[in-house]
């Protein structure tokens, strides 16, 4: 059996999750502080690719990543590469696609924070990266892990977009779920179950963690246990 | 060493407007919930921006919205307190003092201080415990610390004891006495709870709608309230409408009594008088009164009067147990001595 695939959708899910953790970090910590108008319009915008089928992310990203799209023909001509079909075409892809995820958890969780510990820390001359790094972050730990792990299992099963923008080379683009269908479709039934069952074990481990991390944040008030 | 504020700041249809001075004295804002007390807290911490004014301590002017200053939090080292005490949940009591000393950059120096202030508060043997496993007593004693170390210009005490069950409350009390008694610096003391206001502050500023009614020592503020809401604030329970009449006399419109006032009485919209400060048997501004209700307190009477002339409100007179007894009756006579009335603006 060639593990190509595993190792592919493996490092694919780790850089997307790796990715959105800061930028998903970074878009909940001001959005959650915006003035109700701006949040309104940028949290539809942001949660958008949660509810759109993958198939039409990918869409979207072929018209500007393509080779002959603003993005894609920029980058072809500035570094001579082609931004689709490659293994790593697919962070493009799940990225996308894995963001709300992030962004809605970690914007929960920044919202259950109690201002007056940011406040206290501020009038006790703290700076404002310490309180962030400090008090904020292991506050709302229990959520913004619980978002995290959540995206890397929703990456690993990502298939609409990627195989669109990534396509199915064997060796190459191949993921786990494009593989699954790959042989399903040329009739390699005992292969085809073999990966469905490596993906199901893979996805049990991460929803065990998410489970075992919402228990264990279950006041979502940092360390607090009843 | 003092505190001079003169602020103002909007909210929708709510505006804080707002001037006082404060030496090296407990200074407590008084007043309900929503009338803009922790508001005036968070605005000189610098948490809340005010839209004009100017709020400077011990020289330092900490924000003038015409020299366009407005020093950051940090920067104005004020020593804030919240009602939850907003002790870092992730932290034990140790690096939450850590945590407040770290102004002082020498590590030597810091780790003294903070040893100190352990000391001082006797919090040695809670020092390794996190915040949810204390008691709310100590997670106040482990906040005024960490306060403390980090070396404040003036403390702001937001409601510090209405988290506490009222068993505590009292000890506690005495203790942030002694911990305000050694900072010796202005304090700012925000309560809606006149007892504790009394027995904590020198001086007392009743807040009412976003803005201060009167201001002054505390004896003088709770002999002479001056308005409504300084006297029901400070705990008048007996308020009436007052109509003026010829010479000294006036009418209190809600317990149906004429009332002479003492000489060279002020204009005044109502009359206030405290509870405790009826007298039973006959006198000046004496009246046959009904008793409608007689409520029991654990040490105390509290006796609702109706005057026979119709007024529409009871007055209530408060009066040691033994005292009531003596007296009781279906009607008798009391009297509100006039130097007793309140005299009150809307």
């Amino acid at each position: 059996m060639d593990w190509f695939p595993l190792i592919n959708s493996l490092r694919i899910a780790a850089i997307s999750t790796v990715i959105i953790f800061f930028l998903g970090i970074f878009a909940a910590y001001y959005i959650a502080k915006a003035p109700p108008l701006v949040k309104g319009v940028l949290d539809v915008f942001l949660t958008l690719p949660l509810v759109l089928p993958p198939t039409v992310v990918g869409y979207l990203l072929l018209r500007v990543l393509g080779p002959k799209r603003v993005i894609g023909a920029w980058a072809l001509a500035v570094f001579g590469v082609k931004l689709t079909m490659t293994w790593w075409s697919a962070i493009f892809a799940t990225t996308v696609v894995i963001f709300p995820l992030m962004y809605r958890t970690a914007r929960g969780a920044f919202e259950s924070f109690d201002e007056s510990l940011a406040y206290s820390g501020q009038s006790l001359g703290l700076s404002n990266t310490y309180i962030f790094w400090r008090i904020r972050m292991p506050y709302c730990r229990q959520g913004i892990l619980a978002g995290t792990v959540l995206a890397f299992a929703r990456a690993l099963g990502e298939y609409g977009a990627t195989s669109m923008v990534s396509g199915y080379t064997p060796g190459r683009t191949a993921t786990i779920s494009t593989t699954v269908y790959q042989l399903w479709r040329t009739n390699d039934d005992a292969l085809a179950f073999k990966w469905v069952l490596v993906n199901m074990a893979i996805s049990f481990v991460v929803l065990l963690a998410v489970n075992l991390l919402e228990r264990r944040g279950g006041s979502g008030g940092g360390r607090r246990r009843a | 060493m003092s505190m001079s504020v003169d602020i103002e700041k909007s909210f929708g249809d709510f505006t804080l407007k707002l001037a006082f001075e404060a030496g090296d004295e407990t200074l407590a804002l008084l007043g309900e919930s929503g009338c803009g007390k922790s508001m005036t807290l968070k605005c000189i911490a610098g948490i809340v921006r005010p839209d004009r004014g100017r709020i400077v301590v011990d020289g330092v002017t900490l924000f003038d919205s015409e020299k366009r200053v407005d020093l950051t939090p940090q920067k104005r080292r004020m020593g804030l307190l919240f009602q939850n005490y907003a002790l870092f949940p992730n932290m034990t009591v140790l690096e939450n003092i850590r945590a407040g000393a770290r102004r002082e950059k020498d590590r030597a120096k810091r780790e003294k201080s903070v040893a100190a202030v352990i000391d001082s508060f006797g919090l040695g043997e809670l020092a390794d415990r996190r915040p949810h496993q204390l008691s709310g007593g100590q997670q106040q004693r482990a906040a005024l610390a960490r306060i403390l170390v980090s070396d404040p210009m003036a403390l702001l005490l937001d409601e510090p004891f209405s988290a506490l069950d009222s068993h505590l409350r009292f000890r506690l009390e005495r203790e942030v006495r002694e911990v305000i008694r050694r900072f010796g610096k202005t304090v700012l003391l925000v309560s809606h709870d006149r007892d504790e206001v009394f027995r904590m502050a020198d001086s007392i500023a009743v807040m009412r709608a976003g803005g201060i009614e009167v201001c002054g020592r505390r004896g003088d503020v709770f002999a002479d309230p001056k308005t409504r809401a300084g006297a029901v604030l400070t705990g008048c329970k007996n308020v009436s409408r007052l109509t003026r009449r010829e010479g000294n006399r006036a009418f209190a419109e809600d317990w149906g009594m004429e009332l002479v006032l003492p000489d060279g009485a002020r204009e005044a919209d109502y009359v206030g008088i405290r509870m405790h400060d009826i007298r039973p048997g006959r006198g000046e501004n004496g009246f046959r009164c009904r008793v409608v209700e007689e409520i029991e307190n654990p040490f105390s009477f509290t006796v609702m009067l109706l005057a026979p002339g119709g007024g529409n409100a009871p007055v209530g007179w408060e009066t040691e147990k033994h005292i009531w007894r003596e007296h009781r009756a279906p009607e008798l006579e009391i009297n509100l001595p006039k130097q007793s009335l309140l005299l009150l603006r809307e």
